[in-house]
């Protein structure tokens, strides 16, 4: 089975992805910290990255955290792309929820 | 005051793959499906329950949940219900009967943390799956995975708590059964009971509104909660935190998430309520131990994680 590189560009690790593995779980199994873990399954956004070099495929990833336009970018899900080929990968801030600041109570952190 | 709203009745969750979230649900969750409509969706129930679904997947490319349906008692009290939403100035919404297969007329609502509940006092009664009404066994053979018993409660993400802790209390008649104060005094948490269980529906305080952190299924035993952690380790199933203990209700617990992210928890035990029993409080600067008792510390993952 084939292997590939994944290099975190923002971080400076590196970690192997086998074929048909996802980004994040590989990263996981090494018990490397580079991309944030939510869900493990495309839905909550978490583990957004840029890909900057490499080809992959991708699964099923909900529409708001990655949308067509910004997958056309690079802009993926870890826990949901599977590399082809190498990959360069950066990570992508977090963006803080749109916040509505006439709420009348407070966030627990 | 007991309006007539009687249970937790349904939720309907959004996924991504079908095919995947019925294999999660039924091989692992250990649901029954139970029909499928031409919309694609599918129903499920879990055993113990005696109307015909409790759960509703729909396919769509955002995850999440579309909204979480309490059965009142009758036609009467959904009428009376539906009125005093209206006079408290709740905008209300009209869901035919057989828009869901088998369940009767819905009103429906959004509460001003952005998330939708509905209303209803007809669904078709099937009685428990496997096991007669009559000399009942024990239990039905033939259950998948984590076996799980009932759909409990659910837990919910926004903004508006006070608006929300009104609606619900005021009008529907919940009870606050336990709450998360700040060093203000704010209500940053509030579970909701209209039950004897220490929660049917719960609130967290998150700015963004409609946000979705999980539902949640009743086993029996912590025995059972502990073969759940086996099987989500068996069917290598993402999984969140646990098997542990809540501080808030006292449940044990393990939380995971189905293939589209949805966070589902499988819970034992915990406390009860009755009316005349005042709010239990935990301080926010105890968050850690509120939620997970044995940790006493939040895990990220926890307060930020939705879909
Ligand atoms: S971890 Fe939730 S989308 Fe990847
Ligand atoms: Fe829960």
């Amino acid at each position: 089975m084939a292997e590939f590189q994944v290099f975190n560009r923002t971080t400076g690790d590196h970690f192997i992805c086998q074929e048909g593995q996802s980004v994040l779980k590989a990263m996981e199994q090494l018990g490397m910290k580079c991309v944030p873990v939510g869900c493990r399954g495309g839905g909550c956004g978490f583990c957004k990255i840029r890909v900057l070099e490499g080809d992959f495929e991708c699964g099923k990833m909900s529409k708001v955290h990655a949308p067509p336009d910004a997958v056309e970018k690079g802009e993926v899900l870890a826990c949901r792309i599977y590399p082809l080929t190498d990959l360069t990968i950066e990570c992508v801030p977090l963006p803080e929820a749109a916040l509505a600041k006439q709420t009348t109570t407070k966030p627990l952190r | 005051m007991k309006k007539g709203v009687m249970r937790p009745g349904h939720v309907q969750i959004r996924v991504l793959d079908m095919g995947d979230a019925v294999k999660h649900y039924t091989d692992l969750l250990g649901l029954i499906e139970t029909d499928r409509d031409d919309q694609g969706r599918v129903y499920l129930k879990a055993w113990s329950e005696v109307d015909k679904f409790s759960v509703v997947l729909r396919e769509a490319d955002e995850p999440g949940c579309d909204f979480m349906g309490f059965k009142v008692v009758d036609e009467a009290a959904l009428n009376q219900l539906e009125k005093d939403l209206v006079d408290y100035g709740v905008e209300v919404e009209q869901v035919p009967a057989e828009e869901l297969k088998d369940c009767g007329r819905r009103v429906r609502f959004t509460v001003p943390s952005g998330h939708a509940f509905e209303l209803y006092a007809d669904k078709k009664y099937t009685g428990k799956w496997g096991v007669s009404s009559v000399n009942p066994e024990a239990w039905p053979r033939g259950l998948q995975g984590m076996k799980a018993v009932r759909f409990d409660h659910a837990l919910f993400y926004g903004p508006e708590l006070a608006a929300v802790y009104d609606i619900f209390v005021n009008v529907l008649g919940f009870y606050l059964a336990e709450q998360v104060l700040d060093p203000e005094g704010t209500r940053v948490a509030q579970f909701l009971t209209v039950s004897m269980k220490e929660h049917d529906v719960a609130f967290i305080h998150h700015e963004e509104k409609g946000k979705f952190h999980h539902a949640s299924f009743f086993l029996d035993t912590w025995e059972a909660v502990l073969r759940a952690a086996d099987l989500i380790s068996m069917t290598d199933t993402s999984i969140d935190i646990g098997p542990t203990r809540h501080g808030l209700t006292h449940g044990q617990t393990i939380y995971f998430f189905d293939p589209s992210g949805n966070r589902n928890e499988v819970f034992c035990g915990g406390d009860y309520h009755y009316p005349d029993h005042k709010p239990i409080t935990w301080k926010a600067e105890d968050l850690g131990k509120a939620i997970f008792y044995h940790d006493r510390v939040l895990n990220e993952r926890f307060l930020t994680v939705l879909t």
